[in-house]
């Protein structure tokens, strides 16, 4: 899945924004567009900004400098009560005071609707995120699951322009986080509103998002598809928060005018397009490789053929039930490859030890 | 090794020390209903006979009102300063802050008569008569920081994102504060109210030394000790005194849990599995 670029403006244009708490800088100059309709993940280890960006976007705090723009209107000393954005807030901020109808009422109360109208547009709201019958409750009934869900539609009833979430699966048990991710991404495509993300889980932002930005030290280290992300990763540090990556020794051997020859030292010799290197980067200049654990494979059948081949031996296996990921060493590489595999009926899992085969494509290799 | 004491021994010492804080106490009522007007045993009959001479003096329905007027105010007074510094010490970061509140609750410590002299000396200073006004005021400085220290727990337990929520979903600093602040700090503002008008109504010293003409009832109560014959009716009124200011801690300590409750379970279940 390729995400489309649509043509519109960008609902959320962020320019050379910057912010500084004190001496410390946690967001040094981000620019950024965010379209109209997408599901935006903001995606970094904690203390990268990416929830102070998001904060900054809602209007709790203004820009050290630079401009933030929602939908072509300039938010410089507009408050967060009068910007077209709603919050989920990690700790779901549920008025423990106020039934669930009065949490999720509690935006159009203050926009002086009659209350009949407030009444059916939370009942149709609850509807939405399957809490129709949970009007009535009060917040402290709610489970984790639940108070998830009141939050989201308290920000989904007042038809915002941009939803804002601050890591709202991070409470929830793994087994409810999965299902919530799909639901979600599944309420976001119907309802169109924009979503914006901030999460520190990769998984969670590969399965959800349209786009990511990767962000490291208070800057975006990569704004990218999920699938561009993975498959290929601006720079070793996105590479290995971005799932696992092999990094492997490297050097280019021949620059002709469109092909680049490597010699891998684990794998052997290669020829890649010279598109494949990173832009910005000399091709001279390349040392590492990339490759994912999924992108080797062992060739366990002799008849089994793979557009390259290297001999190498099992030092160790992990059995996760459906996938076996093994340590095997190769020649001329210090520290083992991991490699995974799909566990297969009928297949034996490879013993340490064992001499295998290992296959591997040319246009699996990432250049850094 | 044994550590510490046996439990027999702390029973025993348990036991005594509570003989001790509260045998006078209990003195109280006892001669409250004891058909005799010399304080002493043995006991000679059951009364009521003196809480009926309640109801009919008027000097003492006069102090009572007093009292009343007095604690009702200070306890509004303080509960209203209390809750704006609770609030900035608990959001809030400003220069020498722990010192500032420090000062602020000063006069949880020091000695009444000292604060009540000092407070006599600039009245008169300023000319300004006394009055119930001056009690008020005397009384609002003392009451002041039990209130920070109730409102502080009630102010500090609140998640701040619920404040940020409200305030983006459109409501204006004002209206956040009404609809989601203070529902959430009212208990603690209720124990607080409570505990001041309490502390008010008991307070003798201050009262004694700013009041006017007109008393307080403890110092009516002070006054009515100067008469043997009086005694009786005067443990009368320290009867009914006694419940009235346990009843009000206990309504105030219950106001206080259920904050910290009412909190407390939003805080847990926010946090979640985290």
């Amino acid at each position: 899945m390729t995400a489309q670029t649509p043509s519109r403006a960008p609902i959320i244009e962020l320019k050379n924004v910057c912010k500084k708490f004190d001496q410390f800088e946690a967001l040094k100059n981000i620019t950024a567009d965010i379209q109209e309709g997408e599901f935006f993940s903001l995606l970094g280890p904690s203390g990268c900004g990416k929830t102070t960006l998001l904060r900054l976007i809602a209007g709790f705090e203004p820009p050290t400098s630079g401009d933030i723009f929602i939908d072509g209107k300039s938010m410089d000393g507009i408050s967060a009560n009068r910007r077209p954005t709603n919050m989920v807030f990690q700790s779901y901020a549920i008025f423990p005071h106020l039934s669930v109808a009065d949490n999720v009422g509690y935006g159009l109360k203050t926009k002086k609707l009659p209350k009949a109208e407030i009444a059916s547009e939370v009942e149709k709201v609850l509807n939405m995120v399957d809490l129709g019958s949970f009007g009535g409750r009060a917040a402290h009934e709610l489970s984790g699951g639940q108070r998830q869900r009141v939050a989201l539609a308290r920000a989904l009833v007042m038809r915002p322009k941009v939803i804002l979430l601050d890591e709202p699966l991070s409470a929830l048990d793994k087994k409810l986080r999965d299902q919530m991710q799909i639901e979600l991404r599944d309420l976001q495509k119907s309802v169109g509103i924009t979503f914006i993300l901030v999460t520190h889980d990769q998984e969670e932002a590969l399965i959800m998002s349209d786009r990511i930005a990767v962000m490291f030290e208070g800057e975006i280290a990569q704004l990218a598809t999920p699938e561009e992300l993975y498959r290929r990763p601006a720079t070793k540090r996105v590479a290995s928060f971005i799932g696992v990556m092999n990094f492997l020794d490297a050097k280019v051997t021949r620059i002709s005018d469109d092909e680049l020859e490597l010699e891998i030292a684990a794998l052997g010799p290669v020829g890649l397009p010279k598109s494949a290197a990173p832009e910005g980067v000399d091709p001279a200049q390349i040392t590492k490789i990339g490759i994912r654990p999924e992108m080797l494979t062992l060739l366990f059948d002799p008849s089994d053929k793979a557009e390259h081949e290297v001999a190498g031996n099992v030092v160790s296996n992990d059995y996760y039930g459906d996938m076996t990921y093994y340590s095997v060493q190769l020649p001329g590489q210090v520290d083992p490859v991991t490699i995974s595999m799909r566990n297969t009926a009928g297949r034996s899992i490879a013993k340490p030890g064992s001499p295998v085969r290992v296959g591997w494509g040319a246009d699996s290799v990432v250049l850094f | 090794m044994k550590r510490g004491l046996s439990p027999r021994w702390l029973t025993f010492y348990v036991v005594s020390y509570m003989i001790f804080l509260y045998a006078p106490v209990i003195l109280l009522p006892m001669f409250a209903f004891n058909d005799a007007t010399i304080i002493a045993f043995p006991l000679s009959g059951f009364t009521t006979k003196w809480f009926g001479l309640l109801w009919t003096t008027d000097a003492l329905h006069k102090a009572v009102g007093n009292s009343a007027m007095v604690a009702v105010v200070t306890a509004v007074v303080s509960t209203l300063l209390g809750a704006c510094a609770a609030r900035a010490a608990a959001r809030y970061r400003f220069p020498a802050q722990k010192a500032v509140i420090g000062f602020i609750m000063l006069p949880l410590v020091l000695p009444e008569i000292i604060v009540a002299v000092a407070l006599i000396v600039m009245l008169m200073q300023l000319g300004l008569s006394l009055s119930l006004w001056t009690v008020v005021a005397g009384h609002v400085l003392i009451c002041t920081p039990f209130s920070i220290a109730i409102l502080n727990s009630a102010f500090a337990g609140l998640d701040q994102s619920l404040e940020e929520a409200s305030f983006d979903l459109g409501e204006s600093r004002w209206g956040t504060f009404r609809r989601v602040t203070l529902p959430l700090v009212m208990p603690g503002v209720i124990s607080s109210l409570l505990i001041c008008f309490t502390i008010s109504l008991d307070e003798f010293i201050i009262a004694f030394f700013l009041t006017g003409t007109d008393a307080t009832l403890p110092v009516y109560i002070w006054s009515q000790l100067r008469f043997p014959s009086k005694l009786p009716s005067v443990m009368a009124l320290g009867t009914i005194l006694l419940v009235v200011s346990v009843g009000l801690l206990v309504l105030a300590e219950w106001f206080r849990r259920r904050a910290a409750r009412r909190q407390g379970k939003g805080a847990t279940s926010t946090e979640g599995f985290v």
